[in-house]
């Protein structure tokens, strides 16, 4: 029984929130201050609690990351954000492709990693189409092709991009996924007819207006990757780059991005967009805040409450060694 | 022949490969050798899905702890092919796309594959900082380096470190937190991930020589 109150909690708040709250619920700026206030409050707190000699349960780590996590999606605190040069440089290359140029977005992740890397998705399709950019999609997991989807969706909303009465085949197409990871990069080498001989919606290649005179890399422009892992943009680096000679851009999570810091030095990457910091960056370098950019708040919190408790953590350490 | 045939295998494969990169003549046969790996990577989808429904059906079975779960993920793991295989509910009928906009397997991958996807996933920032405020401890010089550089890392990537720092002057600008971030991101980072990937590299040629050489014999298994 006593299992059940939680959630039993959890479900009551959230219809509560639902039916009863007037949408949208969005915190002045003087309350919004006041939480922070009072979850600072909490956090010296709970320094205190260790220095007397009571440790933190995991149980209320957790209670004060759903709190710093979740509050600040209500806030409308407006705080600046330095857009980096990785991404600066990113935005600088695709500034410099001519209207209708081929771009082919290779999108390598799945629902899992979609909450860090779909808005730069997002952001990186409506500013794509917004600058007539012809958009070839496939991806090397299965259903990065599925959230490449999204991204149209969510582009074709901006009224910008609705007025461009944009037509599929036309101004961007869908290959979908190939299995073979880098053999696929290998092998559209020399002919993308071999590995998508039909696209997501089972045309046959050459009868897709916007494939007509691609044959393999050398006809595409630009290449932008969204990558969780393997395979992804290191395996684009190693083949599309280094054996075939395109021009390469990324979109990593957090946790992959210090790995491809190499290949962007080296000139093999013209520009890195590193988790949601990266995807709030783009978003505002193109002119459009949008999810990233509004999730930056959340982030920055959930980081210094990680920090906090990592102090308290070694504040308990320091005081053990000196009891013993 | 049981371990001679793979190692032939092995060899020619892996020789063709390593002298396609450098001779253009032989590409078809390089590309007739990824062409294969296609085929068997399309196998590897059957042997998964396959594999899956085995084992949460034993579980089930034998009534194993959570087996509970497994009806759940059979459930769903059928339904999903159930609704890709006919296309139901997909706008264009059996011609369209299963991924077309609207179709039933598009709505219950966008609501629901999607969304509890990514809810397990969001489990790690709880893990994560649990596990941070128990083992990253200061307890030698080496780790108060990497802590302090990771609270830079934490800072630096948020808009609170631009903000706690902006008072800093110009010409002092290195000290603010972002512009130290993108210094461990460029510098320190960099060098490091550099050794590890030059590390990698020497290792996966060696290995590679191995196998080809059929030095390696590991991925035969054990009664090889």
């Amino acid at each position: 029984m006593k299992k059940l109150i939680a959630p039993v909690i959890i479900v009551v708040v959230i219809l509560l929130l639902y039916f009863v709250v007037p949408k949208p619920l969005e915190f002045s700026p003087v309350t919004s201050t006041i939480i922070l206030s009072l979850i600072g409050l909490a956090l010296v707190a709970m320094l205190i609690l260790t220095i007397a000699g009571k440790m933190i349960g995991r149980r209320t780590v957790f209670i004060f990351i759903a709190v710093a996590l979740t509050l600040p999606f209500m806030m409308n605190f407006k705080m600046p954000i330095r857009i980096t040069p990785e991404v600066q440089s990113l935005y600088d290359a695709l500034e410099q492709l001519p209207a209708g140029s081929k771009v082919l977005a290779a999108y390598d992740f799945d629902p899992p990693s979609a909450p860090e890397l779909q808005p730069m998705a997002d952001a990186f399709m409506t500013y794509a189409f917004k600058k007539d950019l012809r958009v070839i999609i496939m991806g090397l997991w299965p259903q990065g092709p599925q959230q490449a989807q999204l991204s149209i969706e969510a582009a074709l909303e901006d009224k910008e991009v609705a007025a461009k009465n944009l037509q599929y085949g036309v101004d961007y197409v869908n290959l979908g996924f190939q299995a073979g990871n880098e053999f696929v990069i290998q092998r559209m080498g020399s002919a993308f007819r071999g590995m998508f001989a039909r696209d997501s919606k089972d045309t046959p290649y050459d009868d897709i207006p916007l494939l007509k005179g691609v044959e393999n890399f050398s006809n595409i422009d630009f290449v932008m990757n969204f990558s969780a892992g393997k395979p992804g943009t290191q395996e684009w680096v190693q083949i599309a780059v280094d054996r075939f000679g395109v021009t390469l851009g990324a979109g990593n999570t957090a946790v992959q991005a210090p790995g491809m810091y190499p290949f962007l030095k080296g000139g093999q990457l013209v520009g890195l967009l590193g988790g949601m910091s990266g995807g709030a960056e783009f978003e505002l370098v193109t002119g459009e805040p949008g999810k990233a950019a509004g999730f930056m708040l959340s982030q920055s919190c959930a980081h210094v409450v990680v920090i906090a408790f990592i102090l308290i953590g070694n504040v308990a350490m320091l005081l053990a060694r000196k009891k013993k | 022949m049981k371990r001679q045939i793979p190692m032939m295998i092995l060899s020619t494969i892996g020789t063709i490969f390593v002298l396609a990169y450098f001779s253009p003549g032989l590409e078809e046969l390089e590309k007739g050798g990824s062409i294969f790996f296609d085929v068997v990577a399309c196998f590897a989808f059957f042997l998964g899905g396959s594999n899956l429904v085995r084992v949460h059906i034993q579980k089930i079975a034998r009534h194993n702890p959570g087996w509970g779960y497994s009806i759940v993920t059979l459930f769903g793991f059928g339904l999903m092919l159930f609704i890709g295989l006919f296309k139901l509910g997909n706008p264009l009928g059996i011609a369209g796309a299963p991924t077309e906009p609207g179709s039933w397997f598009q709505i219950i991958f966008q609501y629901c594959v999607a969304p509890l996807s990514a809810t397990m996933y969001s489990l790690l920032a709880f893990f994560v900082a649990s596990a941070s405020y128990r083992a990253f401890r200061a307890k030698n010089t080496e780790a108060t380096i990497l802590l302090v550089a990771a609270f830079i890392i934490l800072l630096g990537r948020t808009q609170l470190g631009l903000v706690m720092t902006s008072w800093v002057p110009d010409w002092l600008s290195i000290a603010q937190i972002p512009n130290l971030a993108v210094f461990i991101m460029t510098s320190p980072n960099l060098a490091g991930q550099r050794a590890i990937m030059i590390g990698i590299a020497l290792g996966v040629v060696s290995m590679s020589l191995r196998l080809i050489l059929g030095i390696e014999r590991s991925y035969l298994g054990s009664d090889s």
